[in-house]
């Protein structure tokens, strides 16, 4: 079962700590999540169902080049890190 | 009355109060936060705040107990599709009540440009206007600023709750007699200079970066617009130029429509006060003649912004306040013979409005 951490940025509506889901691909795993956090979702997607664009994802520590590939498979051991391009100011 | 006056920040939502005869911060919320938009509903004490968190998009909030507790709500949504560069909701730029006779309802503006309503006071789903989004001229808006059009303005006709009119950076003024489900473009006698010749008056590319409808009076309205201030006495029938002076925010008297005020600065890339004076100005005559309002108003040097939602009036006419992007706050009690500073340190001002005390 992949691992998701969310950033703590989003502890708000976010579950603290990892969360372990049943996934294949990147979009079933955060489908997953969202099922137990369904309010994390418009924070990580937009109303298009697109990775926002400033939100990063870390599989197994390799950053998701394409944002729109949320068909990427994951293993069973997959860590899957979702994090934010932090601005300043 | 005097109102309370909310300042909505790119780092927060605050509220200062008249006591004691001065104006003190008495509340704030989102701290950290840009927020985007308020309003304080008339109807049902609600307030409502719109922020961008940037990185996690655009959110909605409401509060049913003046502020002690917020819960976020639904936001407005466009219209899924299989297009991979389809439109996606970035902001709330605009929230409005919906007339005394349509309880529950809420009207939002956003970028890119759409209009939204909710019937349930926020509650449950937002839906999109389609005879705005499906209009043939929306392809021909485009941003000014901003990557994207911006809905930016909401007026609700007080004679008749089903009029409204909203003005869009870059897609003109439009006016919908049948609560949206059919709008007229209503930019006749704008003109655009930053166009080629042939599209100058073209009434669906019009940047009017404000509007406000006279409460009294509401034939009479005022724009501010990217190439100066317009003036309609006539319902939306046309626009008269009245001089090419550049700014973002209006205001209008409640009950002298010819009274409005401005804050100018030097057009287009530069936006800052002409010759480093930060100043308001005021016409009182329709706009054929305007006077500077510097009494009160920092006496040196200053490079002072005022965006458009960041200048309001409130019911009585006496009191106007702006806030601009260096983070100062200044009140008139008099129409704007004299201004006082409120405070000189927040985070940079995207709005503020007047609202009934609660």
């Amino acid at each position: 079962m992949p691992t998701i951490h969310v950033t703590s940025h989003l502890r708000q509506v976010a579950p603290t700590g990892p969360t372990r889901v049943e996934a294949g691909t990147l979009g079933a795993a955060l489908d997953a999540y969202f099922a137990t956090a369904p309010r994390v979702r418009s924070y990580i997607l937009d109303d298009q169902g697109r990775l926002r664009h400033h939100v990063a994802v870390f599989i197994d520590g390799e950053l998701l080049v394409d944002k729109k590939d949320l068909g990427r498979r994951v293993a069973p051991s997959s860590e899957i890190y979702v994090m934010q391009a932090l601005s300043g100011g | 009355m005097v109102q309370d006056l909310f300042v909505c920040t790119r780092k927060g939502l605050f509220r200062f109060q008249h006591s004691g005869g001065k104006w003190q911060q008495t509340y704030v919320a989102f701290l950290g936060q840009p927020v985007t938009a308020f309003l304080a509903d008339p109807r049902t004490g609600h307030w409502y705040a719109a922020l961008n968190l940037g990185h996690f998009g655009a959110k909605l909030h409401r509060s049913t107990n003046q502020g002690a507790t917020w819960d976020e709500l639904a936001m407005p949504a466009l219209p899924k599709s299989e297009d991979k560069d389809a439109p996606s909701l970035n902001q709330i730029w605009a929230l409005e009540a919906g007339g005394p006779d349509q309880p529950g309802l809420i009207w939002a503006g956003s970028l890119p440009a759409a209009l939204f309503r909710n019937d349930q006071n926020g509650d449950g789903e937002w839906h999109l206007v389609e005879g705005l989004w499906n209009l043939p001229d929306r392809a021909k808006w485009f941003g000014g600023g901003t990557d994207d059009t911006a809905l930016h303005t909401i007026c609700v006709d007080p004679r008749n709750s089903s009029r409204l009119v909203i003005a869009i950076s870059c897609g003109g003024v439009w006016r919908s007699e049948d609560a949206g489900a059919s709008w007229v473009c209503r930019s006749k006698g704008l003109f655009a200079e930053y166009m080629p010749p042939e599209r100058r008056e073209d009434p669906a590319i019009q940047d009017p970066h404000r509007i406000v409808q006279c409460r009294d009076q509401p034939g009479h309205f005022w724009c501010q617009h990217h190439n100066g201030i317009f003036y309609s006495t006539n319902d939306l029938e046309n626009w008269q130029f009245a001089g090419p002076r550049f700014g973002f925010g209006v205001a209008v008297h409640p009950k002298e429509p010819a009274r409005a005020w401005f804050v100018p600065a030097i057009k287009d890339e530069v936006r800052v006060p002409q010759d480093g004076k930060f100043v308001a100005s005021r016409t009182r005559d329709g706009g054929k003649t305007f006077d500077t309002l510097a009494n009160g108003l920092p006496t040196g040097f200053g490079y002072d912004l005022v965006l458009r939602h960041a200048l309001d009036i409130d019911g009585t006419g006496d009191t106007l306040a702006f806030g601009s992007t260096t983070g100062n706050l200044y009140v008139t009690e008099d129409q704007g013979e004299t201004w006082r500073a409120v405070t000189h340190h927040l985070p940079p001002v995207h709005a503020v409005r007047f609202a009934a005390n609660a």
